[in-house]
Formats: C-alpha cells, sequence, structure tokens
C-alpha cells in the first residue's frame, strides 16, 4: 500500500528531526542540527534494509516517491512566501555571493578534471585561452 | 457568486495551493521550453517566479511572507513551510543509489566537500563584507550559497528571519541559473568529456537543477554521472549547515 511508504517516510522524518534537536540540545545550542541530512541517511538504511528482505514493493516505493518529487513544487511554494521585499534591500550580496562561488567552483572542476588521463588531452593546450574566454563571456550572461 | 468563489477558494488554502504551483510549474515549463530552448531549467523559472509573486504579495501588504500574506494565498504558507518542505526534501534522499554512489569513489567524495566548503567560504565572506556580522545571517548567506536548498533549510534551523532567508535563497537561486546557463559555455575549460568528469563537476557544482540542465545542454550521455553525485550535495550540506559550519562560524564571529 502507498501508505506503507509514506509512513516510512514519515517515521524516518520525525526520528531525524528528534535526533538533530537532541544532538543540539546535547552541544548546548537550542537548533537542530543536521535533522534533515539525519531523515535522509535514516531513509537511505531503512530502504536497503527492507529492499534486502524484499519488504518493498513498487507500491510502497511510490509512497515515497511521490512526496520526492513534490519538492521542486514545496519549493516553489517556499520562494513564493519569503520576504523578498526585505532581501531586495541586501543589495547585491546574492549576486556577488553566486558570481564568487560559481568562479572558484569553476576553476576547482577545471583544476580537479585536468588531473585525468586523456586521450584528447593533446589539444587542451591549443583550446585553452579560448575556453577562459569562453567561461568569461558565460559568467557575464548569466 | 464571486463571494461564494472566495469563500471556497480560503477554506481550502492548501488545496488553492496546489493548484496555483501546478499553474506557475505548466507556466515556467513553457517559457524553459519555448524562450531559453531548455537552456534555462523550468524548475529555475518557476522559483524566479515564486519570488517576483512574493515580491508582488509583499508590495501588496507590508508583510513578511511574501504572498502568503494575502488571505487568499494563505495556503501557500502552509504548502511551503518547514513541514512539508523538510518532509520532501528527506523524500529525495530515496533516489540514492547506494551502490551505483560508490562508483564515483573518492574523487566525488572530495569534489562533494569542496562543492559545500567553498562556496560556503565565498558566500560567507560576501555576507561578512557587505556588513553582516552575526552568525546566524552568515551561516544562512554561506549556505545559500552552496544551494538555494541548504539555505533555508540550515536558516530554518539556526533560527535566520525571513529576509536572510530570501537573500540566501536568492544567493542558491543566482548561482544555479548561472550553472545552468555557464555550462554548455564552459564546457571546455571545465573538461566535461568523461563520466568521472561529470561526477567531478556534479560534486562541485552542487544544484540538481543547474548540473542536470548545464550537463543536459552540454552533453546528454553524463547527465547520470552528474546527477548522481549532486543528489548527495543537498543532503551533505543540511548536514553540515546548520551543524559544522554554523559551529565554526559562530566560533570565527564571536
Amino acid at each position: 500500500m502507498i501508505i506503507y511508504g509514506t509512513a516510512i517516510l514519515a517515521v524516518c522524518h520525525l526520528s531525524g528531526i528528534f535526533l538533530g534537536d537532541l544532538l543540539g540540545t546535547l552541544l548546548g545550542v537550542k537548533t537542530n542540527v543536521g535533522g534533515v541530512g539525519i531523515a535522509m541517511i535514516l531513509l537511505i538504511c531503512a530502504r536497503l534494509w527492507l529492499h534486502k528482505r524484499g519488504l518493498m514493493p513498487q507500491t510502497t516505493e511510490m509512497g515515497v516517491g511521490f512526496w520526492g518529487a513534490m519538492y521542486i513544487p514545496v519549493v516553489v511554494a517556499m520562494a513564493a512566501t519569503q520576504n523578498v521585499v526585505a532581501a531586495l534591500r541586501g543589495g547585491p550580496v546574492a549576486l556577488l555571493a553566486a558570481l564568487g562561488s560559481v568562479l572558484v567552483c569553476a576553476c576547482f572542476v577545471s583544476m580537479i578534471n585536468r588531473t585525468e588521463r586523456d586521450a584528447e588531452a593533446g589539444d587542451a593546450a591549443a583550446t585553452e585561452t579560448e575556453a577562459e574566454t569562453d567561461n568569461r563571456v558565460a559568467t557575464h550572461r548569466a | 457568486m464571486l463571494e461564494l468563489l472566495e469563500k471556497t477558494a480560503k477554506h481550502n488554502g492548501l488545496i488553492l495551493a496546489f493548484a496555483v504551483v501546478g499553474l506557475v510549474m505548466i507556466v515556467s515549463m513553457q517559457l524553459s521550453r519555448r524562450l531559453t530552448m531548455g537552456r534555462v531549467h523550468g524548475s529555475a523559472i518557476a522559483i524566479l517566479i515564486g519570488l517576483l509573486l512574493a515580491y508582488w504579495g509583499g508590495v501588496q501588504t507590508g508583510g513578511k511572507q511574501g504572498i502568503g500574506d494575502v488571505s487568499l494565498f494563505a495556503g501557500l504558507g502552509l504548502m511551503g513551510g518547514a513541514m512539508l518542505r523538510d518532509f520532501a526534501i528527506t523524500a529525495t534522499a530515496f533516489e540514492v543509489h547506494v551502490s551505483e554512489a560508490r562508483k564515483a569513489g573518492l574523487v566525488g567524495v572530495v569534489a562533494l566537500l569542496l562543492g559545500t566548503v567553498l562556496p560556503f567560504i565565498v558566500g560567507a565572506s560576501v555576507a561578512w563584507s557587505f556588513g553582516y556580522r552575526d552568525a546566524v545571517s552568515i551561516t544562512t548567506i554561506g549556505a545559500g550559497a552552496v544551494t538555494y536548498i541548504v539555505g533555508p533549510v540550515t536558516g530554518a534551523a539556526i533560527g535566520a528571519p525571513s529576509e536572510i532567508m530570501a537573500l540566501s535563497i536568492a544567493t542558491g537561486l543566482v548561482k544555479s541559473i548561472m550553472v545552468m546557463v555557464g555550462t554548455p559555455m564552459a564546457a571546455r575549460f571545465l573538461r566535461l568529456r568523461t563520466p568521472r568528469s561529470a561526477m567531478v563537476f556534479g560534486g562541485l557544482a552542487g544544484t540538481v537543477s543547474g548540473v542536470s540542465a548545464g550537463l543536459a545542454a552540454t552533453d546528454r550521455r553524463l547527465v547520470p554521472y552528474g546527477a548522481l553525485v549532486a543528489t548527495f550535495h543537498t543532503g551533505l550540506g543540511c548536514l553540515l549547515g546548520p551543524s559544522l559550519l554554523f559551529f565554526v562560524t559562530r566560533s570565527l564571529v564571536g
């Protein structure tokens, strides 16, 4: 039954939030520490455990899958209920923080991927300058 | 007649919210396909429309909850509230396949950690340089630079005010759109050719919508590899943001 899946998700969610609150209290901060992350790990474990025992039929999976698919719509609703007027008073913080992190990450991706042995490595040097220009154009347009 | 319609809507707030968001999604998907040729993912456009609606609501009512303050649309506040949001995000962990994830190996883990810590440092530094001095605001904005999910989840956990949350979402959103649009153009600089390079990219760039849309426009075959690592990104960020990263930030700014 579909509700089994949703119930498993609910139990993992509640346990994760509870453990997050507990961890927060133990650490002396009055906040939830990684509750959602803990819930996600619990769900992955629960899925593996149930799957191994053949207790995870398709309909049960659908009970979780539905909520997983709902996360973009829920985030849209969340965006629509934020205090955007106040955020805009924050000025160019969002733009700069985003641009900065994209540039830093792009450099690291490029650096790590350059360590990979590649049959096509020969043509890499030739296109490098051009690619960097591309990257600059990309960030400008964004 | 009109009164009766209004009454129906007000008494079924959450149901109306489902219909409204569905409408926003269909409009965004069409805009994505027709205006940007699929280059900017529909979900990013939908979130942008959401933020615009929030702005309109804020201007109309002077409240703090965006369009949720317009009494007719109060149900959006429930749908986008912490309860359903965290529930839906937890559910996405279900799509992670552990055996496949192992193939990403060490390089994927390194990319994931860098992809969480580096944007956080950049975001937190920008927040600091713009005069935010409290650990909660700096952490929330820094987490927003990781992804637009990690930002509000972290903010909610450590008790950030709504305008900081909105700023954090805006940061993650701008980043996501930059990744979507920029990836195909920067593909050669990024060396996006092999599954391994796509996994590195997925770990560092983070946002699932940004990565999957960006890779789809670069090379469709690379999409699952990038998305696989990126699905861990939100979980890792949600785990580290309100815990380790918050504590480090708090110890640094006092």
